[in-house]
């Protein structure tokens, strides 16, 4: 192990936080954590939000992100500690010897100037190599990342490119300088599932290539299980567990990376058919000003008291039908039948109770709460506006809700900013839940979420199901969830339905290309599946 | 919670104006409109800053003219900031022709400077305190109405709003309940500074004879009075001007520390 790249030891991150109205406080992100990178290896770092993967990936190179202090322990890079640094050296260091990939290209690249000039800067700026050898280099990096035309990506803008082929101008550019060591911080995350696929195997194999060692973070495991040779699992700043990738994903020892490994193991059975609660008839829409249908003719419907999940990519028109079928868009053509009634198009000409009965929730909790209003008045709104409630027995009723789903009543007078991301998301559930309504839309409501709590709400709303008997319009790109929750699946592209039925129906065999190219795209907990399904896909891209 | 220094000096000398203001007839020693002096008459143990131009107590001016000059800028600038925030408000949820038409609106009155507009409109009108006030009033309502827009326009596009009118709230709630508090703390910084602008404005109006008609006392009119004054030597009319430096400066500090205190609720600088 001395001749490791990376040595972290004790390594402990700490900083400052500013409660309101309290006095400021340190807190340890990071506490005592050790690990080891060899030349041409790839560590994983796995966990939850909060888990310190980010900060122990940015500490590799002695950099804390605002106020955030690397207070104790060794980082030794090249065999020098490089935690107490100054900042000259620092500044020899980043770029040269680290690189860093972030999660959001988008954010990442500077959108006023050409891709080669930002893949390149670091290669110039540290002197490593001329523009011209420079440039050649990151040419063959696009060539190997499987960009299209390599020769002339580079005189592209970032907004000229997609999500993927940025995620990837990116890595060409961590790679550029030929650095020993690249931190990849979430670099699938953002993207959809079958770009996903690409970017990861463009990754890998550059890393491959290249010889340079990665840490790789990321909060999915199947993802990490791809391409890391070691992992290890963080939770609240400190070590679970720490291991080959192999025994992590196998025989895991430590009860939390168990729950990692097995997490979205419900079982749900499939309900037999029942009467259409919602019915989507040939339903076309498209948006103000543009001449572009979102949706093509989309027929559907949703027996009542089952979820219908509605899957696809970004931009494959599951939240514009949302819109459609809440009334913020009204439909060019078709209609929407509802509990036997037709529901007019427009919201504002809808009755009273065609609101209450269809509700949403929606992706990101945070947002959908005012951060003003506190979980009472957010749950309690619904019972006075729609039932007339008031007094104690509001307050009764919204102790009822936040039993059932299971949260105290000693929550009632919180604000939203002092609940945690899943039991924000509980509380959206109890506000759609106090409308008594026949059908919630819930609008990727777990994609937010960290794994082990997407698991817990997943479970609380099947159990809402069964006992209040609602159906769900469920909106989600992530098939894992599908297969746990739906009762029907309907296959989305480009704003069309490329597949629906039953879910047994959907997920059996034969596919249409599409479906078979997004069921085989979402990673798996198992070693060696990203070339497995790329062995495949060229098999059958040869045998056509 | 402990409150910063300068927010504590700010506090007292706003406290102070306040107070010296809404009392002004129990702490003046004379009258407003007393003559008990000759022609500016040097600062004295019984007239602590002198007599003006015509032998009327000083302080005593000061103190009667701080009540209107107080009084007409809190009054307009009440006026303008519930105009302002609801018109902006309203423009933000209802979007389309509604904020076209009152955003253009307010564009053109602001392609105007204001004090010309007042001038003009102010020469026409019976110079009285109400008309002062729906004056000023209304000419820095547009300013208010573009901070409130442009800050609704950003709470607007949040869920729980989305989620508001999924549920079918009627405008009043949407704006009052779910916009108003989030929009508070930028609404609140620009009120002292607001503030401190109408102070200003109706002393440079009145400095140039439109705006507090004599023998009613007001700063900007005091320094009208005894600005000739200056060529002799004779500060009466800095006093006023220091007046309302040290009420604009003291208004500042402590709008500076509520937006600071509001903010830091959403994770902002401590």
């Amino acid at each position: 192990m001395s001749d490791a790249l990376l040595q972290i030891r004790n390594l402990r991150i700490e900083a400052t936080s500013y409660p309101p109205g309290e006095a400021p406080r340190d807190v340890v992100l990071v506490d005592d954590v050790s690990v080891s990178v060899e030349k041409g290896k790839v560590l994983g770092l796995i966990g939850e939000s909060g888990a310190g993967k980010s900060t122990i990936g940015l500490s590799s190179m002695a950099y804390g992100r605002g106020g955030v202090r690397l207070t104790g322990g060794t980082i030794t890079l090249n065999g020098r500690d490089i935690r107490l640094a100054d900042a000259r050296a620092l500044r020899a260091l980043r770029g040269r010897e680290v690189t860093y990939v972030a999660q959001s290209a988008a954010a990442a690249f500077n959108p006023a100037i050409k891709l080669m000039d930002q893949v390149i800067e670091t290669c110039l700026a540290h002197d490593v190599m001329g523009r011209a050898e420079a440039e050649a280099r990151a040419v063959m990096l696009f060539a190997r990342l499987g960009l299209p035309e390599p020769e002339r990506f580079g005189q592209r803008y970032p907004h000229q490119v997609s999500g993927g082929q940025l995620q990837r101008a990116m890595t060409a550019m961590a790679l550029c300088p030929k650095p020993d060591l690249v931190i990849f911080d979430e670099p699938t995350t953002a993207l959809d599932v079958t770009t996903q696929i690409e970017v990861l195997a463009a990754i890998k194999e550059a890393i491959r290539d290249t010889g340079v060692a990665a840490l790789y973070i990321t909060h999915d495991l199947a993802v990490v299980a791809q391409v890391a040779d070691d992992i290890l699992v963080l939770r609240h700043g400190k070590r679970i567990e720490y291991g080959a990738t192999e025994q992590i994903i196998t025989a895991p020892k430590e009860a939390y990376t168990k729950a990692l490994v097995s997490v979205r193991s419900i079982e749900h059975v499939e309900k037999p058919d029942a009467p259409a609660v919602l019915e989507i008839q040939s339903v076309t829409a498209r948006y103000k000003g543009t001449n572009f249908d979102v949706l093509k003719a989309i027929t559907l419907d949703l027996p009542a008291g089952q979820t219908l999940a509605v899957v696809g990519e970004s931009g494959s028109g599951k939240s514009t039908l949302a819109r459609v079928i809440t009334g913020l868009l009204p439909p060019a053509q078709g209609r929407i039948r509802f509990a036997g009634r037709d529901l007019a198009p427009d919201l504002a000409a809808r009755t009273r109770d065609d609101l209450r009965e269809v509700q949403m929730i929606y992706q990101m909790a945070d947002t959908a709460m005012n951060p003003r209003q506190t979980v009472g008045t957010i749950i309690g709104r619904p019972l006075e506006f729609y039932f007339g409630l008031k007094g104690e027995a509001k307050r009764k009723r919204i102790q009822d809700l936040l039993e059932q789903i299971e949260m105290g009543k000693g929550f009632i007078d919180r604000y939203p900013a002092e609940l945690s991301g899943g039991q924000k998301q509980r509380v959206c559930i109890a506000r759609a839940l106090a409308a008594k309504p026949k059908l919630i839309i819930c609008d990727e409501v777990t994609s937010a979420l960290d794994p082990l709590v997407a698991d817990g709400i997943l479970k609380l709303l099947l159990a809402l199901q069964a006992a209040e008997g609602v159906a769900y319009l469920f909106i989600t790109h992530d098939l894992a969830t599908v297969r746990a929750i739906a009762d029907r699946i309907a296959v989305m592209y480009r704003g069309e339905v490329r597949r629906y039925g039953t879910k047994t129906d959907v997920l059996t065999p034969p596919f249409d290309d599409y479906t078979e190219l997004l069921l085989s795209s979402v990673p798996e907990m198992k070693m060696g599946w990203l070339e497995g399904v790329l062995d495949s896909r060229k098999m059958e891209a040869a045998g056509n | 919670m402990r409150i910063p220094i300068s927010a504590l000096i700010g506090m007292v000398f706003t406290g102070a104006f306040f107070l010296a203001a809404i009392f002004a007839p129990l702490v003046a020693p004379y009258g407003m409109a007393e003559i008990v002096g000759g022609v500016w008459d040097p600062a004295s143990s019984a007239h602590w800053f002198g007599t003006d131009a015509i032998g009327r107590d000083l302080l005593s001016r000061m103190i009667y003219g701080g009540q209107t000059t107080i009084f007409v800028a809190s009054a307009a600038t009440i006026l303008s900031f519930t105009l302002g925030s609801v018109l902006g408000f309203s423009a933000a949820v209802a979007g389309g022709w509604v904020d076209q038409g009152l955003s253009r609106m307010v564009d053109l009155m602001m392609a105007i400077p204001s004090l010309i507009l007042a001038l003009v409109i102010l020469s026409v009108l019976p110079v009285t305190l109400t008309v002062l006030i729906v004056v000023m009033g209304l000419l820095d309502a547009t300013r208010v109405f573009r901070l409130a827009r442009a800050v609704a326009v950003d709470i607007t596009v949040m869920d729980y709003v989305e989620a508001a009118r999924l549920r079918g709230e009627g405008w009043a709630w949407i704006i009052f309940r779910e916009i108003l508090p989030n929009a508070l703390s930028p609404l609140v910084a620009e009120l002292g500074l607001r503030f401190i602008f109408a102070v200003l404005f109706i002393s440079t109006l009145s400095f140039l004879g439109l705006g507090v008609q004599p023998p009613l006392a007001d700063w900007g009119g005091i320094v009208k009075e005894n600005a000739s004054g200056l060529v002799y030597g004779i500060p009466a009319a800095l006093i006023p001007a220091f007046a309302i430096a040290a009420l604009a400066i003291s208004v500042n500090l402590v709008a500076d520390w509520v937006l600071s205190r509001t903010t830091s609720l959403k994770g902002g600088r401590g």
